[in-house]
Order: C-alpha cells, then sequence, then structure tokens
C-alpha cells in the first residue's frame, strides 16, 4: 500500500467519526493556539521592552563621559586634557571599526522664553547635523541644521515636543497641531530661530492609552474645582521624556555663543561634555570599544579620565526576562499540547480495538506488518496535521483577542517561527501518539484477529 | 513436484496447561488444478489445517513447501507477501470491510500488491463480471444479499490470480439455494483450471469435488480420489481432464 492511499484511508476513517475526530483534534488546536499565543505574546512584551532600548541609539550605541582618574594617575591630574574635538577627529581616522561620532557640548539650566512663557529642557546640546541619526531622531517639521549653520554658527535650534508644548501649548490643549518652525525665541538672551521640531516620542503603551482616551466622551464637567491629580497617572518611561525635552544647536554655535566665554574665570573652557560613536557591528562590540580606547589612550597622553556606557545591561535584562517568559510559556504550551497527543494516542487504541477484524482481513489478504503500521501511524498524523492547522487558525483569532482584552498593552505578533514550531510539534506529537496504536494493531495475528468478536 | 506438499504437520494450541492436538503429523500433497473437499466433523481440525495450508498460521511440527517456499521458515512480511500473491481466501462468514463498497473490497488485494488505480478498477470489474454482479460494484455489502456476498468475496479472491483459492465452510451461512449456487460457481471455476481446496462439514458438498479427505481428530482419517477409484467417472471425467490437463507442471 502506497503513502497516497493510507493518507486517503486515513482520512476516510477519520471522516467515518466526524465528532470523535473533532473531539480529539481540539485538543491539539488548543495545544497549538496556546503555544502560538503564548509566544506571540512574549514577542509583544519583548517588542515593548526593546522600543526604549532602540528610542535611544540602540546597543551599537556608546557613550563617551568624562570619568575620575585612576588612582594611580592621580598626580597627572593637571594634565589630563577631558574629551575635546581632537578625540573626536581621532576616532574619526584611526579607529575603523567605529562608524559614527557625535561630540556633545551641553549647557545646564537653560531657559528658553517666549514673551512670558518660558520652558527649560532636560537636555540642551550644542552638537552636529549627525546627532539625528547618533540617537534616533525623527523630524516632524521644518529640519535639522546643518554642516553650514553648524559652520556659521547661526542662531538655530530643532526643539522636541515638550518645548512646543510648553510655549505655545500642546495638541490637547489648542485642539490642532501647532508648527512652531520659524518662531523665534530667547535663549540666555540671544535670539534664537526654531528651524525643526522632532515628533512626538512615546511607548507603544503611552500611544495606546492616548488614543483610547480620545475615543472616549470628554469628562463631563462638573462643578467639584479642578486638580492636579499628581505623576502617578503619567508614568511614561524615563527615555521619551528625555527626548521629547531634547533642544539641539549646532556645536559652534553653543561654543561660540555660550561656552567661550563660560569657563571658570572666563577662561573658555573646550571640553565636550559627551561624546557618542556608534559601531560598526555590534557583535563586534567588545573589539570596537577596546580599538576607540586604544586611540583615545594617544588623545589624552595616557591617562585615563574617560570611560564607556553601553546598553548591554539594559538589553540582557530584556534577553533574560525574555527567556524566562519564554520557558515557563512554552512549558505550558508544551504540556497541553501533550496533552492532545495522549488524547489522539486514546481514540487510536480505542480505533483499533474495534478494527480489530478489519486487521485481521486485511492481513488475510497480504497486509504486511508495514501496510497496517503505516496505516495507523498516518490516520494519527492526518488528525494531529488536522488539529494542528485548525490551531493556527485559532491562534489567530485568539491573538485578536488577547489585543482587544487588553488594548493598552503590546500588542502580542506571532511569529512566522511560532507558526513553524508549533505545527511542527503537532506533527511530531502526532506520530508519537500513533507509534503504540500502529505498532499494536501491525503485530496482530491474522488468524487470532478473524477470530476477534 | 507437487504445488502444496504437506509433511508430518502438527499444530498444538496450549490451555491452561492442557495441550490440544488441533492436527496431528498430517501428510498430504495437493497437485496445481486439482478440486479438493477437505470433510470432517465440527473441531476435527479442518479449519486449522486450511490455515496452516493459507500460510495465515505457522505449524508447530513438521514442514509445508507452498509453489517450492517451505512455509515454516518464511519471515511474517513474507507470508504476507505469499497470501497477497499466491493465496486466494473464502470465508465462512464473507470477511468483507463493511466500510468499503463491493469494488473496492474486491480491489484491496491489489492495493497490497501496488497497482495502479487503472489496472485495479479494471481487473476488479473483470472478476466481478466472472461472478455476475458488475452490476452491484457501487454498493456496500450491506445492501445486498449473503451469497451475493459470497460471490463479491470469492471475486477478491480471484483477483490477484493466486495458485489456489481456499474456501472455509464457504456455504455455511447460506440458505441450500444459494450454497448450491456457490458450489456452481466453484465448480465452473475448476473446469476453467484454477485449484481449489474446499473445507466442509457436509459429505453432500464434499461430494461434488473429485477427491476428497476426510480428517479426525486431527488426523487424516480417509483420502478419496474419484479419478484413481474409479468411481463415478461417468459424471466427473469431463470435469477432472479439463481441471488437470491445462495446468499440470
Ligand atoms: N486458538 C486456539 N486455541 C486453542 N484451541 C484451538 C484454537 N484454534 C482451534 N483450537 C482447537 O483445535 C481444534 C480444531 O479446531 P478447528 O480447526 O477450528 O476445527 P474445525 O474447523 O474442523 O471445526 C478444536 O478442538 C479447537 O477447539
Ligand atoms: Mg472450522
Amino acid at each position: 500500500m502506497n503513502l497516497l492511499n493510507a493518507v486517503i484511508v486515513g482520512f476516510k476513517e477519520i471522516w467515518a467519526h466526524k465528532f470523535r475526530s473533532v473531539l480529539t483534534m481540539l485538543g491539539i488546536i488548543l495545544g497549538v493556539a496556546s503555544l502560538v499565543g503564548m509566544s506571540a505574546l512574549v514577542k509583544g512584551m519583548e517588542n515593548g521592552m526593546k522600543e526604549a532600548l532602540v528610542a535611544i541609539g540602540g546597543l551599537e550605541k556608546v557613550r563617551l563621559d568624562e570619568n575620575d582618574i585612576p588612582a594611580y594617575q592621580r598626580n597627572l591630574a593637571d594634565q589630563a586634557v577631558g574629551c575635546t574635538m581632537n578625540d573626536v577627529y581621532a576616532l574619526q581616522k584611526s579607529a575603523p571599526m567605529i562608524k559614527m561620532v557625535t561630540p556633545e557640548m551641553r549647557l545646564r539650566d537653560v531657559t528658553i522664553t517666549r514673551g512670558a512663557k518660558f520652558f527649560t529642557p532636560y537636555v540642551f546640546v550644542g552638537t552636529w547635523p549627525n546627532a539625528l541619526e547618533m540617537n534616533q531622531h525623527i523630524v516632524e517639521h521644518g529640519r535639522m541644521f546643518n554642516e553650514i549653520d553648524d559652520e556659521l554658527a547661526r542662531n538655530v535650534c530643532i526643539i522636541g515636543t515638550d518645548t512646543r508644548d510648553a510655549l505655545w501649548g500642546s495638541p490637547d490643549d489648542l485642539g490642532y497641531e501647532l508648527n512652531p518652525v520659524g518662531q523665534r525665541v530667547s535663549i540666555k538672551h540671544q535670539p534664537f530661530t526654531i528651524i525643526g521640531m522632532f515628533q512626538h516620542y512615546e511607548s507603544e503603551r503611552e500611544r495606546k492609552v492616548r488614543e483610547l482616551a480620545k475615543l472616549k466622551p470628554a469628562p463631563v464637567h462638573t462643578n467639584s474645582p479642578t486638580r492636579s491629580k499628581g505623576w502617578g497617572k503619567k508614568g511614561s518611561s524615563y527615555v521619551y521624556t528625555l527626548k521629547n525635552s531634547t533642544v539641539y544647536i549646532p556645536l559652534n554655535t553653543m561654543w561660540v555663543k555660550f561656552r567661550s566665554t563660560a569657563g571658570s574665570n572666563n577662561i573658555p573652557d573646550a571640553r565636550l561634555s559627551a561624546l557618542s560613536v556608534k559601531v560598526r557591528d555590534v557583535e563586534k562590540l567588545e573589539q570596537s570599544i577596546q580599538q576607540a580606547h586604544n586611540v583615545l589612550m594617544h588623545t589624552h597622553k595616557g591617562i585615563e579620565d574617560f570611560a564607556f556606557q553601553t546598553q548591554e545591561d539594559w538589553a540582557d535584562n530584556i534577553n533574560r526576562a525574555i527567556k524566562n517568559y519564554r520557558i515557563s510559556g512554552g512549558i505550558i504550551a508544551v504540556i497541553s499540547l501533550l496533552v492532545g497527543g495522549i488524547g489522539i494516542m486514546n481514540i487510536m487504541l480505542a480505533s483499533i480495538t474495534e478494527r480489530i477484524r478489519e486487521i485481521g482481513i486485511r492481513k488475510a489478504i497480504g497486509a504486511t506488518f508495514t501496510d497496517i503500521f503505516v496505516q495507523i501511524l498516518v490516520e494519527s498524523v492526518v488528525i494531529a496535521i488536522m488539529g494542528g492547522a485548525a490551531g493556527l487558525l485559532t491562534s489567530m483569532g485568539l491573538v485578536h483577542l488577547l489585543a482587544y482584552l487588553s488594548p493598552t498593552d503590546n500588542t502580542p505578533q506571532i511569529t512566522l517561527n511560532a507558526l513553524a514550531i508549533a505545527f511542527a510539534f503537532s506533527v511530531g506529537v502526532g506520530i508519537l501518539a500513533g507509534l503504540i496504536p500502529a505498532f499494536k494493531a501491525a503485530r496482530l495475528h491474522p488468524i487470532q484477529a478473524l477470530r476477534y468478536e | 513436484m507437487a504445488l502444496i506438499e504437506v509433511r508430518n504437520v502438527s499444530k498444538l494450541y496450549h490451555l491452561g496447561g492442557e495441550e490440544i492436538r488441533a492436527l496431528d503429523d498430517v501428510s498430504l500433497d495437493i497437485d496445481a488444478g486439482e478440486f479438493i473437499a477437505i470433510i470432517g466433523p465440527s473441531g476435527s481440525g479442518k479449519s486449522t489445517l486450511m490455515h496452516l495450508l493459507g500460510c495465515l498460521d505457522s505449524p508447530s511440527k513438521g514442514t509445508l513447501r507452498l509453489d517450492g517456499t517451505m512455509i515454516e521458515k518464511a519471515t511474517a512480511h513474507q507470508l504476507s507477501r505469499i497470501r497477497n500473491q499466491k493465496i486466494g481466501f473464502v470465508f465462512q462468514f464473507f470477511n468483507l470491510l463493511p466500510k468499503l463498497t463491493v469494488q473496492q473490497n474486491v480491489e484491496l488485494p491489489m492495493i497490497y500488491s501496488g497497482l495502479s488505480g487503472r489496472e485495479r478498477r479494471e481487473r476488479s470489474l473483470a472478476a466481478l463480471k466472472l461472478v455476475g454482479l458488475e452490476n452491484r460494484a457501487g454498493h456496500r455489502p450491506m445492501q445486498i444479499s449473503g451469497g451475493q456476498q459470497q460471490r463479491v468475496a470469492i471475486a477478491r479472491a480471484l483477483v490477484n490470480n493466486p495458485k489456489i483459492i481456499f474456501a472455509d465452510e464457504p456455504t455455511g451461512n447460506l440458505d441450500s439455494n444459494t450454497g448450491d449456487a456457490i458450489l456452481e460457481l466453484f465448480r465452473q471455476l475448476s473446469r476453467e483450471g484454477r485449484t481449489i481446496a474446499l473445507v466442509t462439514h457436509d459429505p453432500e458438498i464434499a461430494a461434488v469435488t473429485p477427491r476428497r479427505i476426510e480428517i479426525r481428530d486431527g488426523k487424516i482419517a480417509r483420502e478419496v480420489d474419484a479419478r484413481l477409484a474409479g468411481l463415478d467417472r461417468s459424471s466427473r471425467a469431463p470435469q477432472t481432464a479439463a481441471a488437470a490437463s491445462p495446468v499440470q507442471p
């Protein structure tokens, strides 16, 4: 008997016991659906955890900060130069594993004013145009300043939405999105033109909460006094707050207009506050940092007054958490698949007991051990495959249901991998479940099987 | 060399420490083209002998040779192939598969011998025609009478062109008229040169065949060969001649 015949016989047998077969499949359907659903939930969580990591520049971004000089070099403290533009040029020239370097010169407690309104951004930084790519900023209105703006030290700035919200009003207050490009503001008593604004950054969860709130009817106005209900509700994550509260100006503007006169005792301070680099290949993070370190040891005259900061810990924590979710979710799903498999085995054992006479007849007219074995095994696998396919469909529905039940959580995401693994698992369970019944049936002695009543 | 050679075959069953000799030191030959009846009272060991001859079971002692193959040494797989290719069975209780149609039942042996779908359909229709049931091909076994079911079983036994057909009480479950018609079918097949071994407890049925083997308590009690004894020559001689001549090795 060839495989096609076995499959046809298997389908007929399943069709002849539709209700029983569907009940049996249900175990596999639920198992596959829970496996795919679990993995989709975990994938959604992973996306949520990683989006903030991506928003600050990803794993390939490494920050270089000033650091205390190690104890054995304290005597050289007065020769320490700190981070300067020399480091930037040296890294560009001599560290091929570094893809991009962005200098940052920062000013603290800067107030931006427009008429009577004022705002103090968390981050007020003079930098290069490539800061846009380095820090994963996206321009919503206008443009980023360019090399010419930098060269000419123009009084231009690009702002995050917080500045706009504070000086003009947020879309919620105004009822429309105000575009501040072209407006003039005063920064430390110097006139600046806003030439661009970043998009509003928020996590997937924040966006969903906001969109959901928009759909709800506006709160009915009551007579109770309006009051602030505290910060608890905001709960936005640190990374997005920081990015929304950012103002960039060209590095040269920062130097010429603010820094050159701001050093202690009016001695210009040419040091950079920080330096960001992007490595070419995250897989070689370790070597890339080592290379940058070697270059910098030259420009710093051997004094190690700097330190590298990566997001590896953060990434590790995410990966560890995801792994734990995967394992616990996977165990539950696999157990339910195994239960489904036991269901199949049970029904196959019952089925061959009902068909002992049939098996005897088939053997009497020439069916071999293999013929019967394959016939029963194929039947069990066909049940599992049908259950698996139905389970895949069910899992799509399940994921929609999950997304519907908690609309503000990260959307569960079905991956092709999860589908393939779940399907392969159901087929494997079908094979395992069919082995024992198939062996029992194939081993039957023809005479005893024919005599069986 | 005979088609089947049975030498000193015994079959023992053990029931709760007690030993039952279902067959006790049986020897016989069956030539190609013979029409033979195995007769004896119920429980005498006829079915046991037929199962051994038909490769459904293996002997406890002795040797069995079918078409040159030593049965007692063959593997289960080889026995399956022999049953499929060289033997056709007709049982008392028809043993058709109720879920399949008449034609699918007849096709079943050819599925296990790996014939193509087209060849299966052609040969099964031809076999059904031979037993006069070509117009019942699409029916289920439950939708036709017992005599017709037994004809389907005969068609199934014939379809792979076996060397020998075994029938165990083929009329035992039929009324006498349909039983006679089935017997007539066997005689016709025998006239066409097929080798047939018929198992029965009914001496009237056994009287149809030229050669009879009587079994009692697992032993061959008597052997009657109409051809050798010169009995019944008037009515049987033309048939036996037809049965014996074209297929003698
Ligand atoms: N599987 C078995 N186990 C024990 N005894 C058996 C078995 N099969 C047959 N026998 C015994 O062997 C003897 C012959 O049986 P059988 O060949 O079926 O007789 P018949 O077909 O002539 O009526 C009987 O006594 C029967 O009880
Ligand atoms: Mg019997």
